[in-house]
């Protein structure tokens, strides 16, 4: 890794931490409720990184720890290599921070909205203008410019939050929950939206409720609960946690489905199950295993497959494996739908 | 690991959402305007060397009384909320209560017309100070709200001077009092209000006003820091200021009050404000009275301005 830019451009003659969060035992207590309790993070720079959680786990309190925005009561935490105690001012300056409900001024236009950030960062009246408009076309807003705020939908609400964020580029930005109550098309805009940021280098700090969201975006996922970290790594390494993944054959003819399950057996040397399904069969394989040799011999048995697929456990299991209980809280039922839809 | 490596053609099943670019794309049909585009994004991004240098206290603070204005542009009706009642209450005090009231200032015991216009010389500046200190109060409503939402958190991450959201609404109130204040003024003058300081008096009473408007808003500033809601907010100012201003001088001269009173009512900076007010637009003003009032301001900054800039450092 070369020298920071950042600190290049201040002459400091530090070495820049490889790692853009670094927190070991963050705790914050709101009167007896512990919401964080002992968070260790250690996330590298570059990449997307997904805390997953349910709502009420700790994600925001953690993140606006870590965005200087509220004093931990034990713990350390350095973003950027700077600490948070002793030097927000200086992470303030590297960081953007989109919270979970709009940070955006409902009264104002979206305009005056990214003229007021523009203004606030150090530009002059006419470069926050044009910075302005120049974000609010590439985020697909230039028609609403002149409407107040309160009249976006939630679409376009965070598509300007997240405008608001790249006023100037930071080197690491904080996403609460940035899909939460949007539309699938929405969501899958603000998806492609994150991934341009970082293939710019940005380093990004991304909370879910869905599992789906930071199995697609994240590259490695600390899963969150009751204001601790309950288990962390790639999305892979999670999933493997819980076991290997499930082979799901359908044959295309029920008649053949006993034979098939035969040379199953053999093949993947372990128990195959049949389905309520008349024609379909599944098998959990081994750690390690791999699915090919399995779809070749029922090839070679004549056997017509009509379905064949090996999926890892979803996070869904995950979650349930670590923690005793589904991941969905009561509230997200209503977004739920919409995911599960746009997956289909 | 090993299976993410081992399977890519087969992984399909819970990796079956379709790449979002693709999709985002072909569902995009008759929104064109809402089309993103990585390319679009990416060119957008502003190299971090091309940062500028965050706003100072003052551009910082300057650009949140911008910010404030644009508001009073956007929801006009929060002015006519604040002043309505004031323009009734200049109405109804001269033209009802009038006669009887200037019967009492003028120490003639005669009511009517003369009286009313006797009355309302005493009675605009007095009125005219109620209504921007109950202005003031919508400084501490607007920062709470502002508070309970997103924004503040946004605001607070920036590397900005932090107090500057405080002192730039301060700042842009200034402008909301500046318009109440004249449109009290305005309905003043029609009802018959002819001060003998001049346009010059009226307007060095007005600067009066404006500064230590200024000074008595950290006090609500500090209250919506310390309140959890709007409503709380609201009723702990109300009733704040309600004895601030009614035991005060503005309605009836303080000689006409109680001699146990009398004193408690003098100290009561609303009164103190009223009087210097007063003499500036007769054009007799007095320093000790001009003096007191700038006293007052200087210890409600003291004491109000660190309270408040601590506790919104400190908020969660
Ligand atoms: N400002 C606050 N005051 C009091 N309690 C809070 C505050 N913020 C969060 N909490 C509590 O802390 C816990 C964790 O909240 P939060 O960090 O918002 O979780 P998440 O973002 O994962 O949904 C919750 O029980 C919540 O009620
Ligand atoms: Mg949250």
């Amino acid at each position: 890794m070369t020298l920071d830019p950042i600190l290049l451009r201040r002459g400091i003659p530090v070495s820049p931490s490889p790692y853009a969060v670094e927190a070991h035992g963050l705790v914050k207590t709101f009167g007896d409720n512990t919401a964080v309790d002992g968070v260790d993070l250690s996330i590298p720079r570059g990449g997307i990184y997904g805390v997953l959680g349910p709502n009420g786990a700790g994600k925001t309190t953690t993140i606006r720890m870590l965005a200087t925005l509220l004093r931990p009561d034990a713990g350390e935490a350095r973003v950027l290599g700077y600490d948070v105690y002793t030097e927000p001012k200086t992470i303030r300056e590297n960081i953007a921070l989109t919270g979970q409900f709009a940070s955006l001024d409902e009264d104002l236009t979206g305009i005056e909205n990214l003229i007021l950030l523009g203004r606030l960062l150090g530009f002059s009246k006419q470069q926050a203008r044009k910075r302005g408009r120049d974000l609010l076309e590439a985020f697909g807003l230039a028609e609403a410019a002149d409407r107040q705020v309160k009249k976006y939908s939630g679409g376009m609400r965070r598509r300007l939050d997240i405008a608001g964020s790249l006023v100037v580029t930071p080197e690491l930005m904080f996403l609460d929950e940035p899909t939460t109550g949007i539309d699938p098309r929405s969501r899958n805009q603000v998806w492609d939206i994150i991934r341009t940021l970082v293939a710019g280098g940005t380093t990004i700090l991304l909370t879910t409720q869905y599992l789906e969201e930071a199995d697609q975006l994240a590259d490695r996922i600390a899963v969150i609960d009751h204001g601790r970290v309950i288990a962390e790594g790639t999305p892979g390494q999670l999933k493997s946690q819980v076991g290997a993944g499930a082979l799901k054959v359908r044959v295309a003819d029920p008649v053949q489905r006993e034979e098939a399950a035969a040379v199953l057996e053999r093949a993947v040397g372990g128990v195959v199950v049949r389905e309520k399904d008349s024609a379909a069969l599944s098998a959990r394989l081994g750690e390690g295993a791999s699915a090919s040799p399995s779809l070749a011999a029922l090839e070679e048995a004549g056997i017509l497959v009509e379905t064949f697929s090996f999926g890892q456990p979803s996070l869904d299991e995950v979650f349930l494996a670590l923690t005793g209980k589904p991941a969905e809280s009561e509230e997200n039922d209503d977004a739920e739908p919409e995911i599960a839809e746009a997956a289909r | 690991m090993s299976q993410n490596t081992d399977t890519p053609p087969l992984s399909q099943e819970h990796r079956d959402l379709p790449t979002s670019g693709a999709k985002a794309g072909a569902a995009g049909s008759g929104a064109a305007a809402e089309q993103v585009s990585a390319a679009g994004i990416s060119a957008v991004l502003l190299p971090t060397d091309q940062r500028p240098t965050p706003s100072g206290a003052l551009s910082g603070s300057v650009t949140f009384g911008w910010r404030a204005m644009l508001k009073i542009k956007h929801i006009p009706m929060q002015l006519f909320d604040v002043t309505i009642f004031p323009i009734m209450m200049t109405v109804m005090f001269t033209l009802i209560f009038g006669g009887a009231m200037g019967a009492v200032v003028s120490g003639s015991g005669e009511t009517g017309g003369a009286a009313i216009t006797e009355y309302v010389q005493f009675f605009i500046p007095g009125i005219f100070v109620q209504t921007l200190i109950m202005i003031t109060m919508y400084t501490g409503l607007t920062l709470n709200k502002d508070i309970s939402k997103g924004i503040f958190d946004r605001f607070r991450s920036l590397p900005t001077w932090r107090p500057a959201q405080l002192v730039g609404a301060l700042l842009g109130d200034q402008v909301r009092y500046t318009l109440a204040g004249t449109i009290i003024l305005t309905v003043g003058f029609i009802v018959g209000f002819r001060p003998d300081g001049g346009v010059s008096g009226v307007l060095a009473g007005f600067a009066l006003l404006l500064v230590f408007s200024f000074c008595l808003s950290w006090v609500w500033t500090m209250v919506s820091l310390l309140m959890p809601t709007e409503e709380a907010v609201m009723g702990v100012s109300m009733t704040l200021i309600f004895p601030l201003t009614f035991a005060s001088n503005i309605f009836v001269p303080t000689a006409t009050m109680p001699g146990w009173l009398q004193p408690v009512v003098d100290a009561n900076p609303v009164s103190v404000l009223v009087t210097a007010v007063r003499e500036l637009m007769d054009g007799t003003y007095d320093a000790a009275s001009i003096g007191l009032v700038a006293l007052y301001c200087l210890v409600l900054v003291a004491v109000f301005a660190p309270i408040s800039m601590y506790l919104y450092n400190r908020k969660s």
